[in-house]
């Protein structure tokens, strides 16, 4: 039988080992269906996920309601919107009582009195000129003044077609401003024209990210692993889609072969009862979804697929420690 | 129901292998002491999936805050014994 220290040298086997026993075990709260911006290719507003649901006002719901969370399971809180920042009770709620990362546009600085170490993934979408067609202002120019040298926050960088040759210059102001990043890439689901990915263009984002991993290995938490796997859609030839995501929600999951998938997911709404279907929008197109969690969980809960070779094992171990390191079960 | 200790292990190891199809082993070959999570590879959806086939065998409900301490087949044993005993 290959075993996994059959495949591994003492220091990959040593990294192995930092990750194998974390049973890391998200769910994701939309806090508020409101937000502070009205981005174009926003999933939550464009599938009108902002109106599934009324939000729940009371504090004390929201608080016991975390509590039956941890105690079904939960020991990561993924907090995203709306714009978590308009409800800070809210996300207190959360980060009083277990890890939580909270996805922010970064335009309202999360005061660090109150949330000391929280762990904070500020939006960005390209450069200024981006921002201003996809966002309406340049965020940028905002958040890195708010959150600049902030240990805890990086920002979650959503590659657009239009951003070829470009990454780099962005990622040097990342890095100037003291924070890090992490990449993904846009899934336009509102179709704007121009931001369609061609199979071209999706080869050669590949490569820039793959630059910029070698170039700032400070700065970008990523793995080359990852961005064969974003952009070609493919892991070990099996495509991503409806019968591979490992992010659904678990009570509404009936797919028949069951794929292997996160245990106990739930995407609940900020009424505190309703479920949707998936970590993203349930109108998207599974079959080019481009969502950077879900493909890197594809990979984590896949890893006797990946003990075929030492090359594949420690590609595996890449992407566990790079989402280890994105919610701080182990330092960046 | 009392089952031998030696026989639940071996069809501890026979379950693992078939469900999680591991290959170049057999029931006989599958060292019991060796770590599941740490050697072998299995995750808590692994381990689900084994609970599910001894929920149905032997009538025991292996609950899930026990999963990290069932890091091998002797370990899962002993605890099904140790259920089947209670």
């Amino acid at each position: 039988m290959r075993t996994v220290s059959s495949l591994l040298d003492d220091r990959w086997y040593a990294r192995y080992k930092r990750i194998s026993k974390l049973n890391i075990r998200s769910s994701i709260y939309d806090v508020t269906n409101r937000c502070n911006l009205r981005c174009k290719g926003c999933f939550f507003f464009s599938s009108g996920e902002h109106e599934a649901a009324k939000e729940e006002m009371d504090i004390t719901r929201w608080e016991a309601f975390v509590d039956r969370e941890m105690a079904r399971g939960v020991n990561l809180a993924i907090l995203i919107g709306g714009e978590p920042t308009l409800c800070l009770d809210r996300v207190e709620a959360f980060y009083k009582r277990l890890p939580t990362f909270c996805a922010t546009n970064g335009i309202i600085k999360v005061p660090r009195d109150r949330f000391p170490d929280m762990i904070l993934g500020v939006s960005l979408w390209g450069d200024d000129v981006d921002e201003k067609i996809l966002r309406g202002k340049d965020v940028f120019s905002i958040s890195s003044k708010n959150y600049a040298g902030d240990p805890h926050t990086y920002y979650l960088y959503t590659i657009t077609p239009k951003q070829l040759g470009k990454t780099d210059r962005i990622i040097q102001r990342i890095r100037d401003a003291g924070l890090k990043v992490h990449m993904q890439l846009l899934s336009n689901d509102e179709g704007v024209d121009g931001f369609h990915w061609r199979p071209d263009e999706l080869v050669q984002i590949r490569s820039e990210m793959d630059e910029a991993l070698d170039r700032y290995p400070d700065t970008v938490i990523s793995s080359k692993y990852y961005h064969e796997i974003i952009t070609t859609g493919k892991m070990q030839g099996r495509p991503f889609g409806w019968m591979e995501c490992p992010s659904v929600t678990e009570p509404l999951d009936k797919r028949d072969p069951k794929p292997r998938r996160l245990t106990h997911f739930i995407r609940w709404a900020s009424d505190l009862e309703t479920m949707h279907r998936c970590c993203t929008s349930e109108t998207r197109d599974c079959s080019t979804c481009k969502d950077g969690a879900a493909h890197m969980s594809w990979v984590m809960v896949n890893k006797r697929a990946h003990m075929k070779s030492t090359r594949d094992l420690q590609n595996w171990i890449e992407i566990y420690e790079m989402f280890a390191k994105l919610y701080r079960f182990i330092p960046w | 129901m009392a089952v031998e200790n030696g026989k639940i292990i071996f069809r501890i190891a026979e379950i693992m292998i078939n469900e999680l199809k591991l290959e170049d082993v057999t029931p006989d070959t599958f060292d019991p002491d060796i770590d599941l999570v740490d050697e072998v590879g299995i995750d808590s959806m692994d381990l689900a999936t084994v609970a599910l086939v001894l929920r149905d065998e032997y009538a025991v409900r292996i609950d899930e805050d026990d999963y990290p301490k069932l890091t091998t087949v002797r370990l899962i044993g002993e605890y099904v014994q140790k259920k089947l005993a209670a």
